[in-house]
This record gives structure tokens, sequence and C-alpha cells, in this order.
């Protein structure tokens, strides 16, 4: 006897093409042009942020940071979804779903000048601050669901990790955990084709990455990660079926700089594939789907920017204002203050070794 | 009521899952099954799979999605089912759940007992005998802690769940059911970062914890000497105040655990003792523990733990130095 014993596919959705086309068929219903011009916004400010970040890195004004300009449509599609309940937890690029959440900037750029005070999350501010180990917040996402389900809260969980992130094997697990448990959560494969030089065919055999969740009886979809439209629709399905259980979304995008302010790609990749992709650039085809619609202009696009300008810009004075407090390591450790510890801070405190 | 350390164990996980609707209990076999150990026996019956959950077999997803229950508001207890069976978890314990509170400076924190059975003596397979508390001591930001009798388990059981940080829960077998002991019904804390002088003395004294408590006992009992017991119970952090003053008194220092000798808590009391009691010992200080080598096969390991013999050895040492 021979029978088949499973039988799965993976849909590839894209909802907006290149040229700011829509297919009417996957149009989503509830979904008003006035949205489409946040989400616009949103990414406008995205890569603004991402632009002086990097300038402050080259500076010497932050730490190492990791860019996301080419990736906007998947962070602001998928945080213009979440409702405001959901939580999410970030890998590292994620940038563009804090700032599209409300986080406040002053914040986001203490952290990146490199002190963990900027990550002091406010309260009622649903998100985990930036995991570096990647894919080691894939069962943090799951446990959070879990604890909504068993708190019979109605929130879901958004959390992101890369193509390079899938091969971790704590990626697999909590898979695995969300399937068995069937918890509110929404699984984002921000899938930009480069872990730092291992090209995206290096990384696994597997023909798409959302198949992975068919292994263990999760629903998925593959989207065109450069279409804020279908990153949306997705997004907001996945999270309205949150309640019967988990979803895996693999957004197809491109890192289009560096893996991070180490990183030159130079080293491992052509000029061509970036122009390649630069063709299907995620805010391009958005602009010209506004211009079309008579919603958007080049006096408009200017003032925008110049108002993200300048709201950056105090965050950056604000945050440069932040004054260090090395007594903050030690008493944020543990719930307590370990005698050892207060020891050692106060020998640091008195041989004036922090002057 | 006369309790072994299994069951002072399954009666503080009792009082605690009553006490406290956002502990869940997670882990390997932990639900009909009553775990490997039976040290969750009958909870499951009684509080429901929601509350006390077998989980698929990795090691990794229990600690992390403990995690992410803890953040989220409950107050997780997953079981590894051996401490050899922890590392496939150590990224999670070590890279998050010891670096929540300081990497977003308390705004986040993660209230979670992992609980572990440890060390060997019981003729286990390979890795089912591990001592890790160094390992996991080293890092900060993690309480550690070894209870050596019932009455203290049930109690730092109690205090660990009752806390919010982390705490790694450090059960040795070969003490489970080694003797029982008069253990209160109603909960009650047993403190958590402070030593036990278990036997006041002035020859010399004895720091120790887990699994060597009872030998210490029982060779100092046979040699009818006056020495100072201390029983850590908290590895990380360290009661530094109680060894210091003990190392004072006394003069003499013996350190006795099971892991491995070299870059193992006794090199950290040790280290402590020197930086701030040095002028006031008569004697050398001496280790007393296994050998710097991989836990062995169970036919080895009598020949790898430190037994009476070599307590002994070590207490005629220092007293005629």
């Amino acid at each position: 006897m021979l029978t088949k014993a499973f039988e799965g596919s993976v849909d590839y959705v894209q909802v907006m093409d290149e040229n700011g086309a829509i297919d009417a068929t996957q149009f989503p219903k509830d979904l008003a042009d006035a949205k489409i011009l946040e989400m616009y916004k949103s990414m406008l400010f995205a890569r603004a942020l991402d632009a002086k970040s990097l300038s402050l890195q080259r500076q010497g004004r932050a730490v190492t940071y990791a860019p996301l300009v080419g990736e906007e449509a998947t962070q602001i599609g998928t945080a213009f979804a979440m409702r405001k309940q959901d939580f999410f937890v970030p890998n590292f690029r994620q940038h563009g779903v804090f700032l599209a959440r409300g986080f406040p900037l002053d914040s986001f750029f203490v952290a990146s000048r490199g002190f963990e005070d900027g990550n002091k999350i406010p309260n009622g501010f649903a998100a985990t601050p930036v995991t570096v180990p990647v894919g080691s917040q894939m069962p943090h996402a799951v446990g959070m669901a879990f604890a909504f389900k068993y708190q019979g809260k109605d929130a879901a969980v958004v959390s992101y990790v890369g193509d390079g992130g899938t091969s971790e094997g704590e990626f697999y697990e909590a898979l695995n955990f969300a399937g068995v448990w069937k918890v509110p959560v929404v699984m984002i494969i921000e899938n930009n084709q480069w872990a730092i030089s291992v090209p995206r065919r290096a990384q696994t055999a597997s023909q798409t990455l959302a198949q992975k969740a068919l292994a263990v009886g999760i629903r998925c979809v593959q989207v065109d990660g450069n279409d804020v439209v279908a990153v949306y629709k997705a997004t907001s399905e996945a999270l309205e079926n949150a309640k019967e259980g988990p979803t895996v979304i693999e957004c197809v995008t491109y890192r289009m700089s560096m893996h991070t302010t180490s990183d030159d790609p130079s080293r491992y990749r052509s000029d061509d594939e970036v122009a390649e992709w630069a063709k299907r650039d995620p805010l391009l085809r958005v602009r010209t789907y506004l211009l079309k619609k008579g919603m958007w202009n080049d006096d408009l696009e200017k003032q925008t920017s110049e108002e993200q300008l300048k709201q950056i810009d105090e965050a950056v004075d604000k945050a440069e204002q932040f004054k260090p407090d090395p007594v903050g390591m030690f008493k944020n450790a543990y719930s307590f203050m370990p005698e050892i510890l207060q020891e050692e801070s106060d020998d640091a405190i008195a041989s004036n070794f922090w002057q | 009521m006369q309790m072994n350390m299994v069951s002072a164990i399954n009666n503080a996980l009792e009082l605690i899952l009553k006490e406290n609707e956002k502990v869940v209990l997670l882990g390997e076999d932990i639900g009909k099954d009553g775990g490997v150990f039976r040290v969750t026996e009958g909870l499951q019956a009684k509080f429901g799979e929601k509350r006390v959950m077998d989980t698929p077999l990795a090691e990794a997803a229990i600690i992390g999605t403990s995690i992410g229950m803890a953040l989220a508001g409950m107050h997780p207890m997953p079981e590894i089912q051996f401490a050899g069976f922890s590392y496939p978890a150590f990224n999670q314990i070590v890279s998050h759940a010891a670096r929540y509170r300081s990497r977003t400076r308390s705004a986040l924190s993660v209230p979670m007992v992992i609980r572990t059975p440890v060390s060997g003596g019981v003729r286990s397979l390979e890795h089912h005998s591990e001592s890790p508390e160094a390992l996991y001591s080293h890092v900060g930001g993690l309480l550690v802690v070894e209870p050596s009798n019932p009455y203290d388990a049930k109690g730092m059981l109690i205090k660990a769940a009752r806390m919010n940080d982390p705490v790694l829960f450090l059960e040795p077998t070969k003490l489970y059911r080694l003797f029982k002991q008069e253990v209160p019904e109603e909960a009650y804390e047993v403190p958590i970062g402070k030593a036990n002088v278990v036997r006041e003395g002035s020859a010399l004294s004895i720091i120790t914890y887990g699994t060597m408590v009872p030998v210490v006992k029982e060779v100092v009992d046979d040699k009818k000497v006056d020495a100072e017991i201390i029983d850590l119970r908290t590895i990380n952090p360290l009661d530094e105040a109680s060894i210091i003053q003990s190392a004072k008194k006394t003069g003499r220092v013996v350190i006795v655990h099971e892991a491995q000798t070299s870059f193992g808590v006794g090199a950290e009391i040790a280290a402590r003792i020197a930086e701030k009691a040095i002028y006031e010992l008569s004697a050398p200080i001496i280790r007393v523990a296994s050998p710097s080598l991989p836990y062995p096969f169970p036919g080895y390991e009598n020949y790898y733990i430190p037994n009476a013999k070599k307590v002994a050895s070590a207490i005629d040492k220092v007293l005629s130095a």
C-alpha cells in the first residue's frame, strides 16, 4: 500500500506590485487609503531614523548599528497590523517596529549610545528590547503567548526572526511548542536574503522558510515583504485568527545595506544584485500609488521629512544629555542588593574608579 | 511531619501552587508520571494539566518559554530532568534569564524557579550526575541555591517562589530519599543568601553544601573534632560574612564540595578568605572536591566523589599544620 501521509503547500501573496498597481482580489477590505498613507509616512520615518543612526555611528556618537533600510514594509506593515494590546518580541533589526509602536525616540538613542538605561521599556509599552543571540527570542514569544492564553487576555504576540535565525535550534523548538500549545503568536520571518555574509540559499535547502511551520502543524504563508499592503494583510489575518493558534509569515525582503556598521557587504555580494532589489524598493511603490491617488506630492514629502528630522534631532539632543549611572549596573542585577555587590559598588565609588 | 526531601519538595510545590495562581509547573514527564524522581507526583491530578504540564522534549524551549511567561506576569517553575540536560538551555539561562533585569534596568524581570536534580552517588548513567553550580554562579544575575535536607528544601523553595528573580534550585539526587526529618506542614521560608551554621565549633571551619553536608557531619561526629560546619545553602550570592566570620574565629578552613576542584565554588571561597582573613589563619586552606575531570561513568564514581576518608584526611592535615 502506498498513500500520501502528508501534503502541504505554501501560498505567496503580493497585493501591491513594484509599480504601485493593486491586485484587487487580494486587497484587504478594511484597509483605507488613509492608513496606507500613514504607513508610508512611518516607512519614511524609519528610513530617516536609519540614516541618522548610521551617521551617528560613523561619527562615533553611537555603538554598532544594524541598518534596516530595504526592510521598512515588513516592519511597518506588521507594526500597523498589531492591535493596542498585542506584544512584540524583536530580534535586533526591528527599529522600525519600535518607532511605529511609539517607543520614546530619546530612549532609542540612549540605547544606541550603549546604555541599558535606554532599554527601560516604559510601563504599558508592549515589547521586549532588542535580542542579540538570533532565534533565542522565539521561545520567549511563545511563552508570552501562553501567558496571555492562561490569563484569558485578548492579546497576541508578534515575534521577529531573520532568515539566518530560522536555522537555530531555539527557532524550531519555539515553533514546535507553539504548535503543541496552540498559543496566540504570529512569527514573522524577516527574510532579508543575507545572514551577514551567508546567502539564503546556503542557509537551508528548504524551498521556502515559511514551510518550516508545516512540519509542526502551524499555518504559514509567504508574502512579498517589500509590499506593505501584503504584509499588513497577512499579519492582520494571522492576528484575527490568533485565538485559534499560531501563524508563521515569511516576508521576502532584502537587506539593502550592511549587516551592521562593522560589516562590509562588498566582500561577499555584487552591486548588480543590490541594484536589482533596489527596483523593488518598498517605499517607491507606495509613493507611486499615493501620487496616483492624489494623496501625496513632493511638497508633502519635503514637509514630512523636515518634521521627522526635527523630531529625530530633538531626540538625539535629549539622548546626548543622558549621564551614565554606573551604580545602576549593581542595582539592577537582582530584586535586592546582595552584600557582595554592595561592597563592589561601594569600593568603586570610594576608590574613585569611575571619575 | 516526617518527610524526606522528595516529599518536602512535593509538599512545597503543592503549597506554592495553592498560594499563587501565577505559578505553573512545566517539564518533561512531570505530569501523569510525576517526574522521573516522583517529585511532582500527584500534582497534575490536584491542579490539572493547565498548571502542571508535560512539555515536548526540548530544554531550551522549556526555559525559553518560561522566560516569556515570566515576562508576561506569570511565575513559572520549570523542571530540567537532570542538571546534565540543562546545557541545551544554557543560552536561555545565561543570555536571558540572568540578564533581563539588568538589560532593561529592572523594567522587565524574570521571576522563575528552575528546579533540577544535581550531583551523583546514585549509580546513574553519563550526564545524570553533574554538579554545575559554579557554571551558573559565575554569570551573575541568577540565584543559585542547593538545600541539603528536607526542611531547608521546603523552606527555600517557598522562598524562591516568592522572589522576583530567576532562581536555579539544585536538588541533590543522593539526598532525595537518604533521610527523613521533621518538617512543618504549613508554608514557611528559609532565607536565600544566608548560610546555615549546622554545628558551632572552634577547632576548624568546614564550609560545605549539598551532598557533602551529611558526609562532613558523619566525619566530624566520628572524629569527635570541635568543627564548625557551615552549610552554604545559597551558592550565589555567597554569604561571605558568615564564611569570613567563621574563618577568623577558627583560623583553619576546609572546603568540601562534590563538584570539580578547579575553578569551583571552593576556589571562590578560598579567595575571599585569603583577601579578608589570611592573617588570621593558622594553616593553609584545603579544598576537598572531585578531580578536575568530567564526571565519570557510574562504575568509577566512587573513585571520583570525595568520601569520608578524604574529608577526614583534610581535617587531620589542617589541624596539624
